[in-house]
């Protein structure tokens, strides 16, 4: 599964990393430590069609990003 | 999918406050189209201090107080206090020094931009042109791999610091003002009642904590990632300002003669295009700077530094714009100094140059 590690990074970054990541097929798991990078992420990924599963972890979320 | 989630309805609803607030703080006596303006304010903090010796604008705003406080409790009631440090501090610093330069030069930064559009002064459309075009700018940056860099989680005491600071200097200022410098004429003598400036400011910092709104990020969606979320609150604010200003008879339609403003296109240009470029670069407009060093972050507190450092050298050195005068009857164009324009022009640079390092650099291993 191929992963993206946001935390740590401000606005934009985590989007910017994200959008970088999603060019490719495939499935992702995005890493991010605040709720701004969480809603931005998850806003971003739903609007390019795919579906995003949060999930809390240590420190942070954990964006289950899939595509149909 | 709806179109009117939640965040976008939350976004449209804090404009609409911010708007209006923007609106019944000058009529309580903020100075005209200036309700609320964060590179003016803290300008007035700085004068406040005696870091600078401008006369007029001097004064201890308590709104931008209240906005630190006000989002600071909020962050902490809702979880999203996070202190961190560590993002290239220093460079933080300058690029917000020029932004307020930037914005000093333009007269507003982007929130009074907005306000001042609001109130029929064109001269903020020259502005928000520029805005945009060093948001564009800043874009080509980011989607090339530009970055200052990740931070780490820092101490509580670290990320609480600012706020607190804050909140004594405040005490102080309502408490023993004759500490501090208060302007007799001018805008810094344009206020409202303290109680009002301070409510407001923290109303503001607890709806901005909230919504997460950012006048740059707005525009650096759009063309990033084509998402009009953030500039709903934008468009709402001048929306909801719009209809205040015509109830209030604050409404004028012009580029001339509009309140602490000035016709120099050019610079009205270029002074928003270095506030969207080292905005865009850092994250964030100065109100969402603030915002953040009020959740813990000790980048973006310094940012705030930067800008008030930026606002006492942007009057030391006399590099600010001045508004339009009429002197016998003849309207005389006001704008930056020959000091303000390579200043301003030197910064452009800088963030340029810093854009490019930071994107370009190969990162040590």
């Amino acid at each position: 599964m191929r992963t993206v590690d946001a935390r740590g990074f401000s606005c934009p970054q985590p989007v910017i990393m994200t959008k970088k990541a999603m060019k490719e097929d495939g499935d992702l798991d995005v890493f991010v430590d605040n709720r701004v990078a969480l809603e931005n992420v998850t806003r971003f990924a739903e609007s390019s069609g795919a579906t995003v599963k949060r999930e809390t972890i240590e420190g942070g979320w954990k964006l289950g990003i899939r595509r149909s | 999918m709806k179109f009117l989630t939640k965040d976008k309805l939350w976004l449209i609803v804090s404009g609409g406050i911010l708007g209006i607030l923007g609106v019944i703080l000058v009529v309580f006596g903020n100075p005209k189209n200036m309700g609320m303006c964060v590179a003016c304010f803290i300008r007035d903090i700085a004068g406040g201090l005696k870091l600078h010796s401008t006369a007029t604008v001097q004064y201890i705003r308590p709104e931008i107080l209240g906005v630190i406080i006000g989002a600071f409790v909020l962050s902490v009631i809702t979880g999203d206090f996070k202190p961190s440090a560590g993002s290239s501090p220093v460079l933080r610093f300058i690029i917000s020094f020029i932004v307020m330069v930037g914005a000093l030069v333009f007269l507003g930064c982007p929130l009074r931009m907005i306000l001042r559009l609001s109130a029929g002064d064109l001269n903020a459309l020259v502005g928000l042109v520029g805005f945009a075009c060093g948001i564009a700018v800043a874009c080509v940056f980011l989607s090339k791999g530009f970055t200052l860099g990740s931070s780490k989680a820092s101490s509580t005491v670290d990320g609480a610091a600012l706020p607190v600071v804050s909140a004594v200097l405040l005490l102080l200022a309502v408490s023993v003002p004759a500490l501090f410098a208060s302007s007799s004429s001018g805008p810094g003598s344009m206020r409202a009642p303290i109680a009002l400036s301070l409510i407001a400011g923290l109303v503001i910092g607890v709806i901005m904590q909230r919504s997460r709104m950012c006048m740059a990020g707005g525009i650096r969606d759009v063309i990033l990632i084509k998402d009009v979320t953030l500039i709903l609150g934008f468009a709402s604010i001048f929306v909801f300002a719009l209809v205040g200003n015509l109830v209030a008879g604050t409404f004028k339609l012009g580029f001339a003669s509009q309140p602490v403003a000035h016709t120099a296109h050019v610079w009205n240009f270029l002074g928003m295009f270095a506030v969207g470029l080292g905005s865009a670069l850092i994250g964030g407009c100065p109100m969402r700077q603030i915002i953040l060093a009020s959740e813990g972050s000790a980048d973006s507190a310094m940012s705030v530094l930067g800008m008030l450092i930026g606002a006492a050298f942007a009057h030391n050195f006399s590099l600010a714009g001045s508004a339009d005068s009429v002197v016998d009857g003849v309207v005389k164009v006001g704008g930056p100094s020959a000091n303000g324009k390579i200043a301003l022009i030197a910064g452009i640079l800088i963030l340029l140059v810093i854009a490019a390092t930071c994107t370009f650099r190969k990162e040590k291993k």
